[in-house]
């Protein structure tokens, strides 16, 4: 017990923290490769078409996993952003930072292939109703908290910043996730959820949740990519990065 | 208690007064943030009067018909207890069906309702064509047998065919 508490704690530091991700990226990269390759082979070429929808529905494979991703991150984010500003630990802050642009990405995602979904099968690009609406103040949320970090200069001022506008945006989180429930949307309603079974066709199921996989493995990926430059950037002056780098210029 | 530990409970605490505010807040909002009204508000006079407002229900089964100037297209949206007409004059999207999901945003003038933009709201069921067949058979097999069982058998519903004249699928 007392051992697994000192190894945690052990990788709470960058210095102990940067080899483990190195190690870590290329796994996840090439998780993320094969789940996308199963997940778009299984949704383009294996998924049966849909019976209103025709061959448009297969846009779900991008537009769902993305959605799930932009509210998952942001709660990742927030959940670093909490240990920062309790803990005064200094990764969390360099983690939430890390996550922000894909947690952006993905919430640009959603909105972008969820416009194109519109279009043709609803009749509109975009509609001012609940679950469209919060999704974007999510995007707001994500570019608010990017912009608000690279407005303060002290990286530890920023984190605290950043971190009170992360906690402040997760009561956004239920409210698209459950908009199509409280409210009358344009926006169907979830078909895949903990509380009822899917209504999919399994093949369908099968192709998304490959494909929310294999986001997932891109998202960690990048993520941790991104940690390891702002571990470097952040501790430039301290030995251990400087150790580092000898031993890369070698 | 620890630094740390205040630290936690503000953060506890400050998610929970914000997540109160959230919830008061959207409660009050509750009628705007709704993005349409069914017929049965409608009929209840909740609409606004000569403001735009959008509709929502189900296209009522066999109801689509062009009006006699050839442009306009009348068709009743039920949410099953109520129903309203609605005449529109445009392109209409091409999931909108009878006996499907609709969205219709627009003025009342009288008993109908004049649209501006018609959209189709589909449901969340993902499934290939035979399946969603197979599934009309059977309801429809379903509803045979207690038309034969039943004293009085309900009007049985004709499968939806590609009848009506004006929409093209």
């Amino acid at each position: 017990m007392n051992n697994r508490l000192i190894n945690w704690f052990k990788y709470a530091s960058p210095q102990s923290f940067y080899p483990l991700a190195g190690k870590m990226i290329p796994w996840f990269t090439a998780l993320a490769v094969i789940f996308g390759i199963a997940g778009l082979w299984i949704g383009m070429a294996v998924a049966p078409t849909d019976f209103q929808q025709g061959e448009g529905y297969r846009i779900i494979f991008i537009h769902v996993p993305a959605s799930w991703m932009s509210m998952f991150i942001y709660l990742v984010m927030a959940f670093w952003a909490a240990l920062g500003l309790a803990y005064n630990t200094r990764l969390s802050g360099m983690m939430a930072s890390a996550l922000a642009p894909t947690g952006a990405l993905m919430a640009f995602l959603s909105l972008w292939t969820g416009a194109l979904w519109g279009k043709p099968m609803w009749g509109t690009w975009w509609v001012w109703d609940a679950r469209l609406t919060s999704e974007l103040i999510l995007l707001f949320l994500y570019i608010g908290f990017i912009a608000l970090q690279a407005s303060i200069d002290d990286p530890r001022r920023a984190d605290k910043a950043g971190a009170i506008l992360a906690l402040v945006g997760v009561v956004n989180i239920p409210i698209i996730y459950f908009s199509v429930k409280w409210w009358n949307t344009l926006h169907q309603g979830s078909s895949v959820s903990l509380t009822k079974s899917p209504s999919m066709a399994m093949l369908m199921l099968w192709g998304m949740l490959l494909m929310a996989l294999s986001f997932w493995m891109y998202s960690i990926a990048v993520s941790l990519i991104r940690a390891r430059s702002i571990m470097l950037e952040r501790e430039r002056n301290t030995e251990w990065v400087k150790d580092v780098l000898a031993g890369e210029g070698k | 208690m620890k630094a740390r530990q205040k630290r936690i409970a503000l953060i506890v605490a400050g998610l929970a007064a914000l997540g109160v505010a959230a919830v008061l807040v959207l409660n009050a909002l509750n009628s705007n943030i709704a993005l349409y009204i069914s017929p049965t508000d409608v009929a209840a006079g909740k609409a606004p009067q000569g403001k735009l407002f959008r509709i929502g229900g189900m296209v009522k089964e066999g109801s689509i018909k062009r009006e006699a100037d050839g442009i306009t297209i009348g068709f009743i949206v039920t949410d099953t207890e109520k129903d309203l007409p609605v005449a529109y004059k445009g392109i209409l999207p091409d999931l909108f069906k009878e006996g499907k999901g609709v969205v219709a945003q627009g003025k009342l003038d009288g008993d109908r309702f004049v649209a501006t933009e018609v959209l189709a709201k589909h449901d969340e069921n993902y499934m290939p064509p035979e399946a969603a067949k197979a599934l009309d058979d059977a309801s429809a097999r379903a509803a045979a047998k207690t038309a034969q069982e039943g004293a009085a058998p309900p009007p049985a519903t004709p499968p939806a065919t590609s009848s009506s004249p004006s929409i093209k699928y």
